[in-house]
């Protein structure tokens, strides 16, 4: 191996390499924007869509009840709610969103009260539609607050005191730190992220650089000249490993400095209003991008041999989606919930990676598993490498016509 | 020097099942001489000139290159060799002297003989107009001088040109056969394949006519005339392809 021969190919590749949109698009522009426009941007997003809906004053329909004047008044009082006149396509007004929903009071249901029969009062909404939600939720609450109401007054009645029906209380606590809670949540997502962008900032210049030089006719060029193949695939090879890294490198900033900017707005609060801080320290960035080595060198590898095979740019488009798929199916079993780190899963590439990742980012480092999954994926990476030389040596591929 | 010595070189296709794109091969081509591999497509002038420049690899046989062995030896090999065709493109986000800055280094030139190297290949071929103009907006034939420039910059004694006028206008085409006569000139070995009879005519010092991967016949002009009975070339090339086509058509 000569290394001068390999940096001569590295710097020239370089210097196509940062010449090329594509490649630019790829490698720097999609990680840098990618975690704040998915982060803070569908956050926030979130957060003005989900406070419009909240500030709209529901249209509900009261269908029946003419017969318990008490309870349509209360309803027809509340201000979080429009009433609007009865319709018999009701349900199509829902459905079309119309009205937010619908409630149906049983025939005589404050004559039942009186007596202590049970009614049902039924609420109709749009499932999965937020403001159809919301408004039957309002409802759903107006309904418990009279219920209660009702169950008070009987208590009143019979000289009971209202903690005869809750003689005690339960409430959930978690114990574990807040970085533990947020890395849990979002631990697998970053692992993920990161794997596809190392992908992605692969995959272009991998194309380019066998594929596309076949296309463009310079694969002749460059075999007559006096390096070996070895070094050749070699610049090659660390050039787009680079690439890889580039975009690991980036995701990973771009990352930190989302959660940086979600950790000082309060777009992240957990339901129970605490907020979600996500401990990236240094430790777990620099951690999350070792892990990420191997992987990228394994990508590297891989793309650039399956690349070869196809005559021009387009042709290895479509051979590596394929490649695309098996790369996100075990990137997303990852993310699935209940999916642990176990030794036979760290010996699967790309997913044992992404759980391990989602281990760091909750702050929890078990070594053993770090170490395997680090040195099954250094040799998977080096059979990789070791597979693009030998398709570098043959010319069915190198000239396939 | 060039020496080829019972080249072969066999493809396996899935339709036609082997095929022997390169037949026992043998020639020889010296220093200051033009060797023009005549033949017609697919006639295994361009196999034959890859294996020369060791981009692909005899399945038998083998050539000699200033004393190399193209198996044993291939990076000396190409050390020694400029190879020019028309499907040596140029790296089109690098400027011309970028691209041809990036050859002088793969074959070993420190920078300041590859600095010189540079300034007096410039400007022999008139280059320095456009030599920091990236080679995707250069014009075929400033495409074609960096080219040149490219194969010319580690000054290899044996130069091999595949097709290289091949849909090229005049005056592209002209500036290549100059500069394989300047080639010559300077004592090169140079090989040259092409179907055009009028640049063979006008070229070469050595005719190899192949046909089917076999090399038929050679020798000077003059020798081949008097061999065939025949002043014009394309009457001595049908003469010696005609009944081999016509038997292969039957």
């Amino acid at each position: 191996m000569n290394l001068n021969a390999v940096g001569i190919v590295y710097r020239k590749e370089f210097t196509e390499w940062v010449r090329d949109r594509r490649t630019l698009i790829s490698t720097v522009l999609v990680p840098l924007f990618l975690f704040p426009l998915m982060m803070v941007g569908f956050s926030a997003l979130a957060v003005v869509m989900v406070g419009k809906a909240e500030k709209e004053t529901p249209k509900i329909m009261i269908l029946g009840g003419e017969d318990s004047p008490q309870l349509i008044a209360s309803i027809k009082k509340l201000d979080s709610l429009e009433i609007v006149p009865y319709a018999p396509n009701w349900k199509d007004e829902i459905s079309n969103k119309d009205i937010r929903a619908a409630v149906e009071i049983p025939k005589g249901f404050e004559k039942s009260l009186e007596t202590g029969r049970s009614e049902t009062v039924k609420i109709y909404f749009y499932d999965g539609e937020m403001k159809s939600s919301f408004g039957a939720n309002r409802l759903e609450k107006f309904m418990k607050d009279y219920r209660d109401s009702v169950v008070k007054d009987r208590l009143a009645a019979k000289n009971l005191p209202a903690s005869v029906l809750s003689p005690f209380a339960i409430k959930q606590e978690n114990v574990a730190p807040p970085e533990k809670v947020s890395g849990a949540t979002f631990g697998s997502f970053i692992g993920y992220t990161v794997i596809i962008l190392c992908m992605t900032g692969a995959m272009y210049p991998a194309i380019d650089l066998t594929a596309g030089e076949k296309e463009r006719g310079t694969m002749e060029t460059i075999l007559s000249s006096p390096i070996s193949r070895m070094d050749l695939v070699l610049g090659k090879f660390l050039l787009v490993f680079s690439a890889s890294l580039a975009t690991a490198i980036l995701s990973v900033i771009s990352m930190g400095t989302s959660f940086a900017i979600l950790g000082h707005s309060n777009l992240m609060n957990s339901s129970g209003g605490q907020t979600l801080a996500l401990n990236l320290g240094l430790l777990s960035v620099v951690s999350v991008f070792v892990m990420a080595l191997p992987l990228a060198f394994l990508f590297s590898a891989v793309l650039m041999t399956i690349a070869l095979f196809a005559k021009s740019y387009k042709e290895a488009q479509s051979y590596l989606t394929p490649m695309t798929f098996l790369i996100v199916i075990p990137a997303v079993a990852s993310v699935m919930p209940g999916v642990e780190l176990t030794p036979k899963l760290a010996l699967i590439p790309v997913l044992n990676t992404s759980l391990v990742c989602k281990e760091i980012i909750s702050g929890t480092y078990h070594w053993n598993s770090i170490a395997l999954i680090f040195a099954s994926t250094c040799v998977y990476a080096a059979a990789a490498l070791f597979l693009a030389f030998k398709t570098f040596q043959r010319e069915s591929v190198l000239f396939r016509s | 020097m060039i020496e080829a010595r019972g080249l072969s070189k066999r493809f396996h296709d899935k339709k036609r099942g082997e095929i022997r794109a390169v037949d026992n091969v043998s020639f020889r081509c010296e220093p200051g001489r033009i060797y023009g591999l005549l033949g017609a497509n697919g006639a295994g002038k361009t196999t034959t000139l890859r294996i020369l420049a060791t981009i692909l690899e005899p399945t038998d046989g083998t050539a000699l290159i200033c004393g190399h062995d193209v198996v044993e030896q291939p990076e000396r090999v190409r050390a020694n060799v400029g190879f020019l065709s028309t499907a040596t493109a140029l790296y089109p986000r690098l400027t011309a002297q970028e691209l041809v800055e990036y050859f002088g280094r793969l074959n070993g030139l420190d920078e300041t003989t590859l600095k010189m190297r540079l300034d007096d290949i410039f400007s022999r071929l008139d280059m320095n107009g456009f030599r920091d103009r990236r080679c995707d907006k250069l014009s075929t034939g400033m495409k074609q001088k960096t080219s040149i420039a490219r194969t010319l910059v580690h000054d290899p004694p044996v130069m091999i040109f595949d097709e290289p006028t091949l849909g090229l206008d005049i005056m592209t085409a002209r500036t290549i056969t100059t500069f394989i006569r300047e080639c010559r000139d300077r004592g090169k070995t140079v090989i040259f394949s092409t179907h055009i009879m009028s640049e063979v005519e006008k070229l070469c010092d050595v005719i190899g006519i192949i046909h089917d991967g076999k090399l038929l016949t050679e020798g000077t002009l003059a020798q081949l005339r008097e061999r065939y009975a025949e002043q014009d070339l394309e009457e001595i090339f049908v003469k010696v392809v005609g009944p081999l086509q016509s038997r292969a058509e039957a």
